[in-house]
């Protein structure tokens, strides 16, 4: 029968339905990745605005906008919000969900309802979260590690947080389920394990880690609730606890979930730079095994954390040289990463830019984290603003920009629009000016001996925070021109073709948007991720 | 795509019963131990009772007992991963 085929309906319009309801409680993975995407966007930007306010109370030594206690509340705010609501459940929630079925060839996660439901988890502890600032004793001020005996005893309202948190928690959870499955059984024909884009790879080392560490940090918390509410002295060394305790619990989920935070973006950089730099990737094997090999030797690390703790020699050289370990597969992606690029032909646009500057910027970050892991030198920047340049570096200049550069390779394809170049470039000229005046100050500030998590300093500290501060403002600029400029590019600009970048995965193989199902028929894969000519991409 | 079947398992009210029965016995077992000085045999006697209470509600609550065999290598695969967790603290605690 000849019968013409019509245009598969966009997931935009396939409901004739727009209201929020289509959405809130849609199925459809690619809405519930949008979802993701701007709740847990939405959160960096509040993130974002207490992180300048920190820095503007920083400017200058003494009190400028806030005295101890509100910078207190702050900093904890800042980071639960930044790390619990944005970047955990950020790539794999809103890009794991957009892209990684669609990858596979797969029409949608393998659990939808349960896909759904995970992002109502996150959205009820959200919510949760965002109470315990309101009542009660007022926001949490203990870091956002809740260390006892200080979260046990202090008024704030600590409880309701950690219950967020760990609501959050069983979201994260069911998307590791659910990616779990979803990568091993919706696989199309011909999607061998070889042929898996390394996006789905690091997605798929990724979601062990949700499922296995995270229900870590639930026990934990319901600790913390325990010694809280029921007074179970479970850390209090006068009643037989053990504080010290506390904090390998707290670590052993909390160092794999920088790991969460980090794999999904490499896999992100490990999908632009090929396409970017016309070349297939190097070394494909080892980038997916590497994945595999932080995830678990990362899950044996977390005593770096603790040196000064009071925790075991033995276990601090155990711990330390595990670290320097794990070291290993993230600088073997490294060295894949700049290999695809020698030779290759670069073509500099927006997701290049952040991607290279990932590789910088992680790169930075992962050596000074050298300096942290080995206790010698540990001992002396332990708590000081050397570790919190450090970990920006890592979260904000790695996961961040890797995110960021996941919105402007991903985003058109879901929109069907795309952001103008020129003021993409000048918003990553002046985000990575901006990051590295902020964030290098903080780390040679750390070496000079100041300490993290004070609202006051010693007047030498003066003039390179005062630098610090100016960077903030020239980040934020940044920031501003690329949220214009994405945003009114995704709904007004310029409509885009299937496959504007060139490139040889299968979500350029669909029409743009994506239609609902994804394919309208099961695709059959023969070639690899990054083979352009049998992809016949030029 | 093969699928596993594994037949629904009706566990009758009387074992239910009989295993809960058994759950609250070590539990005064636990009561008892902890209430008499048995020296090391008290952390020791307590966790080897507590193991033995979760396997019960592990292989009759949670159907372990009936299930297939994938998801028994899961249930080991995460008991695996606890232990080596724990474990590793041990570092800690045992060379401070
Ligand atoms: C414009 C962006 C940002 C600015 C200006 C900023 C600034 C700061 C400052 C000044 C501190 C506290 C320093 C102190 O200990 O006194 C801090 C802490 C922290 N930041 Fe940021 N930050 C930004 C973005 C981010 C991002 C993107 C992340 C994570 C993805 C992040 C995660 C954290 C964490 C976890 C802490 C530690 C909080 C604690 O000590 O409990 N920040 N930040
Ligand atoms: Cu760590």
């Amino acid at each position: 029968m000849a019968t013409v085929q019509p245009t598969p309906t966009s997931f935009w319009n396939d409901t004739g339905k727009t209201g929020i309801t289509s959405w809130i409680f849609s199925t459809d993975h690619k809405r519930i990745g949008l979802l993701y995407f701007y709740s847990t966007f939405g959160f960096f930007l509040v993130g974002v605005l207490l992180g300048l306010l920190l820095r503007i109370e920083l400017m200058a030594p003494g009190r400028t906008i806030m005295g101890p206690a509100t910078y207190n509340a702050t900093f904890t705010v800042h980071g639960v919000v930044m790390i619990f609501l944005f970047i955990i459940p950020g790539m794999p929630g809103a890009f794991g969900n957009l892209v990684m079925p669609i990858q596979i060839g797969a029409r949608d996660v393998a659990f939808p309802r349960l896909n759904l439901f995970s992002w109502w988890l996150y959205a009820i502890g959200a919510v949760i979260v965002l109470t315990s600032l309101f009542t009660g004793g007022g926001p949490p001020d203990t870091g956002w590690t809740f260390y006892v005996p200080f979260s046990a005893r202090t008024g704030t309202n600590v409880s309701l947080a950690v219950l967020g948190v760990f609501v959050i928690g069983f979201s994260s959870i069911l998307t590791g389920i659910n990616f779990v499955t979803t990568i091993h059984r919706l696989r199309a024909e011909g999607m061998t394990w070889g042929r898996l884009p390394l996006f789905v790879w690091s997605i798929y080392a990724t979601a062990w880690v949700q499922v296995l560490a995270t229900p870590i940090l639930g026990i934990t918390l319901v600790l913390i609730m325990a010694e809280r509410i029921l007074g179970a002295g479970l850390f209090d060394p006068g009643r037989g606890g053990d504080p010290v305790m506390y904090q390998h619990l707290f670590w052993i989920y909390s160092h794999p979930a920088v790991y969460i935070m980090i794999l999904p973006a490499m896999g992100v950089i490990s999908d632009v730079i090929p396409v970017f730099a016309r070349k297939p990737i190097f070394g494909y094997k080892m980038i997916a095994f590497s994945s595999l090999a932080i995830a678990a030797a990362g899950s044996l690390v977390w005593g770096h954390h603790m040196y000064t703790s009071g925790m075991s020699d033995t276990a601090i050289l155990v711990f330390s040289f595990l670290t320097f370990v794990v070291a290993i597969p993230s600088a073997i992606k490294v060295f894949n990463w700049v290999s695809t690029l020698y030779k290759g032909s670069i073509s500099l646009e927006a997701p290049m830019l952040f991607a290279l500057s990932f590789i910088l910027l992680f790169s930075i970050g992962g050596l000074t984290g050298l300096i942290l892991g080995a206790a010698a030198t540990d001992i002396h920047v332990h708590d000081t603003h050397f570790v919190v340049g450090h970990f920006h570096y890592v979260m904000f200049g790695g996961a961040g920009f890797a995110f960021f550069s996941a919105m402007h390779y991903w985003l058109p394809k879901f929109y069907g629009r795309k952001y103008a170049e020129k003021p993409a470039v000048i918003a990553w000229a002046f985000m990575f000016t901006g990051f590295n005046i902020l964030y290098f100050s903080m780390m040679v500030l750390g070496l000079k001996g100041m300490p993290r998590r004070y609202y006051d300093y010693l007047p030498e500290f003066a003039p390179l925070n005062l630098v610090s501060t100016i960077g903030s403002w020239i980040l934020a600029v940044g920031l501003i021109i690329m949220l214009v400029n994405l945003f009114r590019g995704l709904f007004w600009g310029e409509p885009v073709g299937s496959n504007p970048w060139g490139g040889a995965t299968l979500e350029w193989s669909i029409p743009t948007p994506p239609p609902t199902e994804n394919f309208d028929q099961e695709p059959v894969v023969t070639h690899g991720p990054y083979d352009f000519t049998k992809a016949g991409v030029p | 795509m093969t699928h596993e079947t594994t037949a629904h398992h009706i566990v009758s009210y009387k074992k239910l019963v009989m295993v809960w029965l058994g759950l609250l016995s070590l539990t005064g077992l636990t009561v008892w131990v902890a209430h008499h000085n048995v020296g090391i045999g008290h952390v020791w006697g307590s966790l080897a009772i507590a193991c033995i209470k979760s396997g019960l509600v592990i292989a009759f609550f949670m159907h372990m007992k009936y299930e297939g065999r994938l998801l028994r290598w899961f249930l080991l695969l995460a008991l695996a991963i606890v232990a080596i967790f724990i474990g590793f603290t041990f570092f800690d605690v045992l060379y401070r």
